[in-house]
């Protein structure tokens, strides 16, 4: 069946011709989606697409090195008023001032990979965290990005192309997103990636084979900070107004959520989580809109909770899918489609 | 002069709602591994509880609570037993997960029951009463909380050194596997540890509870709580009261000195920076994980 015979079928983009028509069938979707669903359904395709992007950056870090990071909130925000900063105030054209954010980004990662080098467990998580935290005071603090006003997105203009609608803006998303989904997969299967996974499996085993822990946790991290850059500036384009409210310790918390629904350690399963709960981000605010739940849970709100609270119901039902699935299946989606996979092969057995 | 001292008795007041909601956070860290970020949301469902049982059931004070207690201490049993011990091949990250997704339901139920606009609590010591030490004032809330902080540091180190169950509590957390061949029943002691740690967390949010409550009241002191925790080594009761009391106090002289704008996030600084001396914390000893 699927056993390897060389390293070379092991690192090959496509592990065999059904995967590529599953991949060729995708590319024809996401092409066509535009002209398929509403105005609507585009914005929440960009929306998708963004938080795929940054969670499969953070599973670089978390899935893949094994560190952890509560602050990826912190990089997203740097992606986003960098992009936004550069264009409007130094006419910088969107891909240079995208591009140069998200390394400005990746050199932070770089900073908050140095003391990673000696921290694990709990202290890793509230050196990141701190970051996090810190990051949006400094940037609300500071007049020249706007304060606690916040900016607004200067128009989108690439070449001829002038982007002002999701539909147009969708083909951009779309394509950066591809670009650095099947990045991170290469990169997982060269030297460095491989570096990585040693490094997550045994720290100290991996050193003493000759992985230099000072450059691989720090790239580790430059590497994820890179992708929440490059999201973080896509961002401030998808909402067209970016304050530093929105970069909280709540969006790190799903960043981290979305990937360990998804699946650690694999693209796909980032891919899923971060479709999965961004889905249900955007959904549940208008949950009373629902049919037949919504009026449910209206006449439940009136009687026994309170009407003004019953947005939180977003809040339980995402607490829900991550106890669940954590306790029933801990490696998330990638998880369930595995073991379906495995089912199947051996039908009836 | 007597800038100063206000200044370091307000950082200790502060300090010690920090000390109290990091105790917690290491309990459980100690003994299962576990990084509860549930531990401000358990304090939280707490507090509301008794602010229910007090106005809508015009419970006395005397009654509500012991009966706030109560309650907690059966939502850490209830929390260990139906969710914790269900969850399959546990890993750190997982177990972090999970515990931030029991928080959102309870933040979730809570905001949904009470709604986000503030409440006050009736409380028989008032917050705005202020008690003179010398030239230094401080709220009489403050004054208790310290006294309750510094009693329930007592219990806690009493209970852990000198009963047979707290030298249980200590086996488990040193070698689990050895201290069930010893006849020690540990998923017990976890159950028990989560039922303290979710009292010491409700204490801390009824003592936060008069100055201000809305359903976001306990995330401020929960992080400033085990980024204490953090400080003073994860591991150590001690350590984490320590730590607890030097971010209150670094704190607070920031705030007045330098900037007030800043000052919430200054812990954080100064623990990024103490680890990069001390990676396990101030007071813990640093061990590296065999291979």
């Amino acid at each position: 069946m699927d056993i390897k015979r060389d390293y070379y079928e092991d690192v090959r983009f496509f592990q065999s011709g059904v995967a590529v028509f599953w991949f060729a069938a995708l590319l024809t979707f996401l092409a066509f989606y535009p002209f398929l669903f509403k105005n609507y359904y585009v914005y929440v395709a960009n929306y998708m697409a963004i938080n795929v992007i940054v969670a499969i950056g953070l599973n670089i870090l978390v899935g893949y090195t094994g560190l952890i990071s509560l602050g990826h909130a912190g990089f997203f925000a740097i992606g986003a008023y960098g992009t936004v900063v550069l264009m409007s105030r130094f006419h910088f054209p969107f891909f240079a001032a995208l591009l140069l954010a998200a390394l400005f980004a990746a050199l932070f990662g770089f900073l908050l990979g140095l003391p990673a080098l000696r921290l694990e467990g709990p202290y890793l998580s509230i050196a990141t965290l701190g970051f996090g935290l810190t990051i949006t005071k400094v940037i609300g603090r500071i007049p020249f990005f706007g304060g606690r006003q916040g900016l607004h997105a200067p128009p989108l203009v690439i070449g001829p192309w002038h982007l002002d609608t999701d539909r147009k803006f969708y083909y951009l998303v779309i394509l950066v997103t591809l670009i650095l989904a099947a990045a991170a997969r290469n990169l997982i299967k060269t030297k460095v990636g491989r570096a990585f996974v040693a490094i997550r499996d045994a720290d100290v085993a991996a050193e003493t084979l000759g992985v230099n822990l000072l450059i691989y946790k720090t790239l580790a991290f430059a590497v994820s900070a890179f992708y929440a850059g490059i999201a973080g500036g896509l961002y401030a384009f998808v909402l067209r107004f970016i304050e530093p409210e929105m970069f909280s310790l709540l969006m790190s918390i799903i960043f981290l959520a979305m990937i360990v629904v998804g699946g650690l350690g694999s693209i796909l399963g980032a891919v899923a989580g971060a479709c999965l709960l961004s889905w249900l981000d955007l959904e549940l605010r208008n949950i009373l809109s629902i049919p037949y739940l919504g009026t449910w849970l209206e006449h439940l709100s009136k009687s026994y909770f309170s009407i003004t609270g019953v947005s939180n119901i977003q809040f339980i039902i995402y607490g829900f899918i991550m106890v669940l699935i954590m306790v029933f299946e801990p490696l998330g989606i990638y998880g369930f489609w595995l073991r379906t996979k495995r089912y199947w092969k051996t039908w009836p057995f | 002069m007597t800038d100063l001292l206000q200044i370091v008795a307000s950082g200790i007041a502060v300090g010690s709602f920090y000390a109290l909601m990091g105790l917690s956070m290491v309990l459980i860290y100690k003994t299962s591994e576990v990084i509860n970020f549930a531990q401000g949301e358990m304090a939280l469902a707490s507090v509301y509880f008794t602010y229910f049982i007090l106005t809508a059931r015009h419970v006395p004070f005397y009654l509500a609570f012991p009966a706030a207690l109560a309650f907690s201490v059966f939502l850490g049993f209830f929390l260990e037993f139906a969710v914790l011990r269900r969850a399959k091949e546990p890993n750190v990250l997982g177990m972090i997960i999970i515990t931030i997704g029991i928080e959102m339901i309870l933040l979730g139920l809570v905001s949904w029951k009470f709604g986000a606009d503030p409440k006050t609590l009736p409380f028989p010591v008032s917050p705005y009463g202020s008690v003179t030490i010398g030239e230094i004032f401080l709220s009489s809330l403050e004054v208790l909380t310290f006294f309750v902080a510094i009693v329930i540091m007592l219990g806690l180190f009493l209970f852990l050194r000198f009963t047979r169950f707290g030298v249980a509590m200590k086996a488990t957390q040193q070698n689990p596997v050895a201290a069930r061949l010893m006849g020690i029943r540990t998923k017990r002691i976890l159950l028990v540890t989560w039922g303290i740690s979710s009292l010491v967390g409700c204490v801390a949010g009824l003592l936060i509870a008069p100055g201000t409550m809305q359903p976001y009241m306990m995330w401020d002191p929960m992080l400033k709580g085990f980024a204490a925790a953090v400080l003073g080594g994860m591991t150590s009761l001690p350590g984490s009261v320590a730590g607890a009391y030097i971010i209150g106090i670094v704190e607070n002289l920031f705030g007045g000195y330098i900037s007030i704008e800043f000052k919430s996030v200054v812990a954080f600084f100064i623990i990024v920076l103490a680890l990069c001396f001390r990676p396990s914390g101030l007071f813990a000893r640093h061990y590296v994980k065999k291979v």
